[in-house]
């Protein structure tokens, strides 16, 4: 130990030392302080800033009453508009999230089950949408579902409909239909790594024993990929509910969801006390909705097993 | 070999196959409508031009923009992943009690709509009395990032050859050294693939930018802002074609050094021996 010719000049730096090198708690939270201060500052003091303000009443300009009141929240749920909008982002996220799974997981057993060679190509290929430009994405959905679009024009220049057809963009349908697209990374991916999990001498004892292809789906396989589902249904649900850009490219005013209620709050309706308490009942709402879920679906299961 | 994956599946493959069209085919309609001569983005397409890629040669306040964007994308990429570094070095190294829920607070961001987190840093940045800027802007991507730069860099920490530092302690370079020297560079396959993901989710983010940038906008903001001119949407649509093509370059190479880091750990020992 080389501690001994620190020990001689500077007795407490030495115990501190040695105490450092000794708990190996303190020296793996040392080293992750810089992140957790960091974090603590952009995440943890605004959050609780968030909810303090969501008391508090707007006065004129940027200044508040700092008064404690339940106001905001009472607002927030019983206005009439602010229930249908957060109806509305529930039901679309509910769809969202159905959809996606749905469409997702026979490409994810594909992947896991049948592909053999290139299976890192696959799923490259099928994540690398994801990283692009979330932007862009929602806006090739406005190109494409437009008044003047491309389905309505290819559709009047190939003569099979004579008027644009105007049920495609600015409605929650139009909503649904984007952000399956846009979150169909987040279902592939857990679910094909729940899939990739399986024991496959599971299936092989399943034929053995008489099971066809689909009772052994039914009785091995979705069972078992049931965690996948839960992580890929939980990843898509929450943020979902709370997305801006989507209802505001491609909604209109019938697909408008919460987040653009909480946006208008934070700009031009200038009252941020209600804005937060409309983003904090959102996420209390999800957050229920989600455990609620996840125990329901622990507790089936638990039972089947 | 198992019963199952031998027998051919044909329906499903053609299913994966007209799976990745819907993920693709939408997106490249963007591409298509920026090289067509018409400010109306319909069919029939009109003829081929490049003049919406040649304005925005000497268009000056999209330029701004994208310095913008690459200045705060640079920031945050540096930050996030050095203190992705750390976390995850800290959380793979030692045993620490509680370190369950501290990853978890970490990770929270990836499960918290990104409106909430960033109306969230919006009132404390106005109610401590800062102003907008780039600054703020850089602040919310590092919290959207870290998450990410900590995932990548755990699972290339993870599986790590721990006799390679102990061999440099022995040696005498202290714990400092020792990081600097050893750790970092054996890493560095997955410090790259942070710094490229990290730097791209910055670069294409819209939301944490529109809600704390000032009127001196990212490259999203300031596409968002032009969607409201229709006569614009040509040049628009040529731009986002180029970020397109950009990010895909970028990622495809992150995830290639990522899956590579993580799949194949002998790489970084060979390249040491």
């Amino acid at each position: 130990m080389n501690t001994a010719a620190i020990t001689s000049d500077a007795p407490r730096a030495s115990a501190w030392r040695r105490l450092l090198m000794r708990s190996e708690a303190l020296r793996g939270y040392l080293l992750l302080s810089p992140t957790l201060i960091v974090m603590f500052g952009i995440m943890v003091i605004p959050m609780i800033g968030m909810v303090v303000l969501s008391f508090w009443t707007q006065l004129a300009g940027t200044t508040f009453d700092t008064a404690l009141t339940l106001k905001n929240y009472s607002d927030a749920f019983t206005r009439e508009m602010y229930r249908i909008l957060f109806v509305r982002s529930l039901g679309v996220s509910l769809l969202t999230t159905l959809f996606t799974v749905l469409l997702a997981y026979p490409v994810a057993y594909y992947v896991a089950f049948h592909v053999k060679r290139h299976k890192m190509v696959w799923i490259i290929l099928m994540t690398l949408p994801f990283w692009t430009s979330y932007l862009l994405r929602v806006f090739a959905w406005k190109i494409i579902l437009g008044y003047n679009g491309a389905i309505n024009s290819g559709l009047i220049s190939l003569g099979a409909i004579s008027e644009p057809l105007t049920f495609l963009l600015y409605n929650p349908t139009a909503v649904v239909i984007t952000l399956t697209h846009a979150w169909a990374a987040f279902a592939i991916l857990p679910i094909y790594v729940s899939l990739e999990k399986i024991d496959r001498s599971l299936l092989e004892a399943a034929t053995d024993l008489g099971d066809g292809p689909v009772a052994r789906f039914f009785r091995i396989v979705l069972p078992l990929s049931l965690p996948g589902i839960i992580a890929a249904s939980v990843l898509i649900f929450i943020p979902t509910v709370g997305d801006y850009v989507t209802p505001s490219l491609v909604g209109g005013t019938d697909g408008y969801m919460i987040s653009n209620a909480i946006q208008f709050q934070f700009a031009r309706g200038n009252n941020w006390p209600l804005g937060a308490a409309l983003s904090l009942s959102s996420m209390v709402i999800v957050t229920a909705i989600v455990l609620t879920f996840v125990f329901a679906v622990r507790r089936a299961t638990a039972r089947i097993g | 070999m198992n019963g199952i994956g031998r027998e051919k599946n044909r329906p499903l493959a053609i299913y994966a196959v007209l799976y990745l069209a819907f993920l693709y085919v939408p997106v490249l309609f963007l591409p298509v409508f920026s090289f067509n001569d018409s400010i109306y983005i319909s069919f029939p397409l009109k003829g081929l031009t490049t003049q919406w890629y040649a304005s925005m040669i000497g268009n000056e306040p999209m330029l701004a923009a994208l310095g913008n964007s690459i200045r705060v994308a640079l920031a945050t990429a540096t930050i996030s992943t050095l203190l992705g570094i750390f976390a995850a070095k800290a959380v793979t190294r030692y045993t620490m009690p509680g370190a369950k829920p501290v990853i978890a607070t970490i990770m929270l961001p990836l499960v918290v709509p990104e409106i909430i987190l960033g109306t969230a840093l919006l009132i404390i940045i106005m109610q401590a009395g800062g102003t907008l800027s780039l600054l703020t802007v850089t602040l919310g991507h590092v919290l959207l990032c870290v998450p990410f730069a900590m995932a990548v860099l755990m699972s290339r920490f993870e599986g790590f050859d721990r006799s390679m530092e102990e061999a440099s302690a022995d040696l005498g370079e202290n714990a400092w050294w020792t990081f600097w020297r050893v750790t970092v560079p054996m890493a560095m396959p997955g410090i790259t693939a942070s710094f490229l993901l990290c730097f791209t989710i910055s670069f294409d983010e819209f939301i944490m930018a529109f809600f704390l940038g000032s009127t001196d906008p990212t490259l999203p903001v300031f596409m968002w802002n032009q969607l409201r001119f229709p006569q614009r949407l040509p040049g628009v649509l040529a731009l986002g074609s180029c970020i397109l093509l950009v990010s895909f370059f970028v990622i495809a190479l992150a995830e290639y050094l990522r899956r590579r880091s993580s799949f194949n750990d002998d790489s970084a020992k060979v390249t040491l021996d």
